[in-house]
């Protein structure tokens, strides 16, 4: 049986669609979870796609932090389930204490879409584990509040524990400190990425297929568990 | 204050009221009075000054519209036709698609981040409204000159608008188009398309039938905002004073709009709903007066069930209000509890308001009194109709003898570098992606091509290959020149567009933007590009399933320059063998299709280089047009060809460089005739593609087979556009073009 991952809906959700398809181009089985219940449909994974969860009202996944489907997430997370936040999905781990910092409003002020170079700099994170070392890839960014910050602690800490598990390159597009596209928590099992992997795994509807790696690395170790 | 009831209007035959403030005339108001056999109540006034308004009722472009329809090709592929709230096609495989483009220009010059990004959001419930998924969004967009103070102010808002509430609508844009011209400097056309896809079966109506069924008003809860903005916005030409009406814009929710349109799809699934309608402009009194009028012909409505955001409005405000996110269904009363779960589950409010009955009247009541009793048609489909007087303006044939033939031309190598520099870097011809990439393209995973390219293309759904590519066109100066030809040529190029993707075109929307048609050379304008396009597209076989007309854009005395944008809609069976124009490899042989005439007038080039309008437009030429796209689509479907870009404004210069800028590669033209004509010139039904040498003599059979001219122009390879011809040679090194292709925009909006 192949594994089951699943895909929240938070009203407000845009790629949650497409984060299914990718799960499904990877092998594994996706699950729509909604964010009114705290029920996670014995699901092996999670992921927390792209959109403007709740609108953004507030601060972008601040309202989405509070849904009964996270509190359920939270509690998975740090018994090791693998969860990957997108764009919107990354938002709502920083503002759940999963992940630390915090992602704002793009330097320019302007929503960004283009196709974003990225190497990939850990590969043993959950969603990361099927990358080779330094790897370069191009995958979609489209993000209006994309710039990462946290303070100068940890953003050293991140460095020197290799949580940071990829950086923009060729231009930082969004002001994010230390170009960082994407981290992850200590026990790797939690990973957030601000440019949309899933928008890259098909021929033909996107830059690449290189956004389809991180759905098979998680794939990979939830076959071998 | 006392309440305007029918009893009162009956009793009291000579108050006072305020029609002509509404914007009636004396002559409508009586017909109103004729109609009620009294004077309306003053809720009644309200909603038959705003459906009457020339942006609901098309009083004066009616009589010009039948030609769309009286002269329309026959096709199977119509499923819906004019009148509903967007026209369906079939597109094979049980598909069917809806596309429609509306304007929204006069709200988003008064307050252009929320006027346009309701524009989106009114021509998107348009399309879910049909029954489909809502797939894609595109956006014609004109402003006056790209360095003018006033453009500074309106295109950085109306394009964070479009994007501020597309992208949270989770709709792909991919494309459209952006135009400078000084004509709309005080008048800015914002216009709007929506594609939706659907099955056969799940096409949905605006109408109100079976009497006991319920009328269920959810979504958003109405507010005071944009109340009259129809009539009063869209309908009144601004003064040159400038706007002071800012109440009148509606203020936009896409959150609410994102939830409502997954309430809806699920609400569609369950097959529960009888009729839909959206609440767009005109609000209540044109969803209630379309749906009794569609269906068995009476209603009746409590009005005090409304939610409303503001507990003061009067009942002509709440008739009146244009609050967005609003949708208007009817039910069977078994189905209430199912429906009332959905709209609970996504957090959507929802109430009935009122009842279908037999009575052959839309009644509405206001704490227990009768406020409305009409007969529903005359309010939603009887409104008057005009023939308005048309006469060619005196200039006409003054502007027609100005031919630009006899504009100093580039003689020297300098001078034709200099050309080419001065048009790739013109704001019209400039790369757009300053403003394109604040637009998400790639939500839904379906995008299989979207702006730069000739058209946008998205998969109808990921069970299926099969797609659609939609392009709008419009180049304004020509219709100037001659509004019957100019509105032929602007479908020949969306045509052309669709086709240079490997789709094959199939349907036509439009947006007819003009000035007031009270000015009789504006209506002359309007009389013949509408006659021009619809004879057009009879010849070119591609019926007209709906639009919209935008009048009084206009500042002061001065109209736009007449715009009939075209949007084309074609299917592709396979998205993966659509074409796009980037250079893919070096050494492939470049190839002109079609014949290139010395026509000038209108170019781009007169335009940038001499600031010139006069003359002729080039001459349409439509069945030339269709045997180029049978050549391209063919081409796409076997693989003949490896890159495709249409032939229009700017020329072959600009093609080329645009093919060599998206596929990073130089480009080597070798002309054998008058290289300014070969470079710049704009005549139609022309292409260029690039062919590999094993593709080469299959594509040159095929365009023989066909009766297309074709030309081997030229090389793939090396850094540099580059010109050979026997009156002049240069060079121009790729990075220096892209360099002034892409400074253009940042430079005048970044800040």
């Amino acid at each position: 049986m192949s594994p089951r991952v699943g895909v929240v809906t938070f009203p407000g959700s845009l790629d949650d669609r497409d984060a299914q398809r990718a799960i499904r181009l990877a092998g594994a089985e996706p699950v729509a979870l909604w964010h009114g219940t705290t029920d996670l449909s014995k699901v092996d994974a999670v992921v927390l796609p792209g959109g403007f969860s709740y609108g953004d009202y507030l601060r972008a996944g601040a309202i989405a932090r509070f849904s009964p489907i996270m509190t359920s997430i939270i509690d998975a997370a740090n018994d090791g389930m693998p969860v990957f936040g997108i764009c919107n999905g990354f938002q709502v781990l920083c503002e759940s204490h999963l992940l630390p910092g915090a992602l704002t409003r793009n330097d320019h002020l302007h929503f960004i879409c283009r196709d974003q170079k990225l190497r990939i700099e850990n590969t043993t994170s959950a969603f990361t584990s099927g990358f080779a070392a330094n790897q370069e890839i191009v995958i979609p960014l489209k993000n209006g509040e994309g710039s990462y910050i946290a303070d100068e602690r940890t953003l050293d800490e991140l460095e020197a524990t290799g949580r940071i598990i990829a950086r923009y390159i060729d231009g930082n597009p969004n002001g994010s400190r230390r170009d960082i596209a994407g981290i992850t928590n200590e026990a790797g099992n939690v990973v957030g990425l601000m440019p949309h992997p899933e928008h890259a795994v098909e021929a033909g509807f996107g830059p690449s297929l290189d956004g389809l790696t991180f759905f098979t690395s998680v794939l990979s170790r939830l076959v071998n568990t | 204050m006392s309440i305007d009831t029918t009893a009162q209007a009956a009793a009291t035959p000579d108050a006072q009221q305020p029609w002509s403030e509404l914007g009636l005339k004396a002559d409508e108001y009586a017909r109103i009075k004729e109609i009620l056999g009294r004077r309306p109540t003053s809720a009644e006034l309200a909603m038959y000054s705003v459906m009457w308004s020339e942006h609901c009722s098309y009083k004066s472009s009616k009589v010009h519209l039948r030609q769309f329809g009286d002269k329309a090709p026959k096709t199977d592929a119509l499923l819906v036709g004019m009148g509903e709230n967007a026209g369906v096609v079939d597109v094979g495989d049980g598909y069917a698609v809806t596309f429609k483009v509306e304007s929204h220009n006069h709200p988003s010059y008064v307050e252009p981040y929320q006027g346009a990004a309701t524009g989106i959001g009114g021509i998107v419930r348009d399309i879910l409204t049909m029954g489909a998924r809502p797939v894609a969004v595109m956006d014609p967009l004109r402003f006056g000159p790209a360095d003018a103070q006033d453009t500074q102010r309106v295109l950085p808002g109306i394009v964070a608008g479009i994007g501020g509430y597309g992208n949270c609508l989770g709709l792909p844009n991919i494309g459209g188009e952006v135009v400078f011209d000084q004509s709309y400097l005080g008048n800015p056309l914002v216009n709007a398309l929506c594609v939706g896809v659907m099955k056969h079966e799940d096409i949905l109506l605006a109408t109100a039938s079976g009497t006991g069924n319920l009328v269920v008003l959810f979504g958003a809860k109405t507010g005071g905002d944009g109340i009259g903005g129809v009539s009063v916005l869209a309908s009144e030409t601004f003064d040159a004073d400038g706007p002071a009406k800012r109440p009148s814009v509606q203020v936009g929710d896409p959150f609410t709009e994102k939830v409502l349109i997954e309430c809806c799809l699920e609400i569609f699934a369950e097959d529960i709903i009888v009729g839909i309608q959206d609440l767009g402009g005109a609000g209540i009194s044109c969803a209630t007066s379309e749906l009794a009028s569609n269906g068995d012909g009476g209603m009746h409505v409590i009005l005090d069930s409304v939610p409303l955001r503001d507990a003061t409005l009067s009942p002509e405000e709440i008739l009146m209000s244009e609050s967005q996110e609003r949708m208007c269904a009817i039910l069977e009363p078994a189905n209430l509890d199912q429906f009332m779960e959905i709209c609970a589950k996504w957090d959507v409010d929802a109430v009935v308001i009122g009842t279908v009955n037999s009575s052959g009247r839309l009644t509405i009541e206001w704490q227990g009194e009768q406020i409305v009793d009409v007969p529903p048609r005359t309010v939603a489909h009887e409104g008057p109709v005009y023939n308005r007087p048309f006469s060619k303006p005196a200039s006409q044939d003054a502007l027609a003898a100005n031919s630009a033939s006899s504009l100093a031309r580039p003689t020297s190598a300098d001078e034709f570098v200099e050309t080419v520099l001065a048009l790739v870097g013109s704001p019209n011809l400039a790369d757009k992606s300053w403003i394109t990439s604040q637009y998400d393209r790639y939500v839904l995973g379906n995008t299989a091509s979207a702006t730069p390219e000739d058209a946008g293309m998205v998969r109808i759904d990921d069970s299926t290959s099969r797609g659609v590519a939609i392009s709008t066109d419009c180049n304004a100066r020509f219709t100037m020149l001659n509004p019957y030809l100019g509105a032929q040529l602007a479908l020949s190029e969306a045509y052309r567009n669709v086709a240079a993707t490997g789709a094959r075109p199939l349907a036509v929307t439009n947006c007819l933007n003009f000035g007031s048609p009270e000015d009789p050379s504006v209506m002359w304008q309007f009389s013949e590009a509408v006659t021009g396009l619809a004879d057009a597209c009879l010849t070119l076989g591609v019926p007209v399933t709906g639009g919209n007309v935008s009048f009084y854009n206009q500042t002061g005395e001065t109209a736009i320059l007449p715009t009939p944008v075209v949007g084309v809609l074609g299917v592709i069976d396979d998205v993966h063998t659509h074409l796009s124009h980037g250079l893919p490899a070096d050494d492939l042989t470049l190839i002109v299709l079609g014949e290139t005439k010395a026509e000038f007038d209108g170019s781009e080039w007169a335009h940038v280089v001499h600031a010139h309008l006069g003359g002729q437009p080039p001459q349409p030429d439509l069945e030339a047009e269709r045997q180029l796209a049978e050549v391209l689509i063919s081409a796409a479907t076997e693989g003949m060809v490896s890159a495709a870009h249409d032939l229009s404004d700017g020329g072959l210069a600009q093609a080329v460089v645009e093919m060599c800028l998206r596929g990073n590669r130089g480009a080597t033209l070798n002309l054998s005739g008058d290289a300014f004509t070969g470079l710049w010139s704009e005549s139609v039904a022309r292409a260029v593609v690039a062919v590999t040498s094993e593709q080469s003599a299959g594509l040159l059979a095929l365009a023989q087979q066909h009766g297309v001219p074709a030309a081997v122009m030229g090389t793939s390879g090396g850094t540099s556009f580059v010109v050979n011809s026997p009156d002049v040679t240069f060079s121009i090194a790729l990075d220096t073009l892209r360099k002034v292709h892409t400074a253009t925009l940042p430079a005048l909006f970044d800040h």
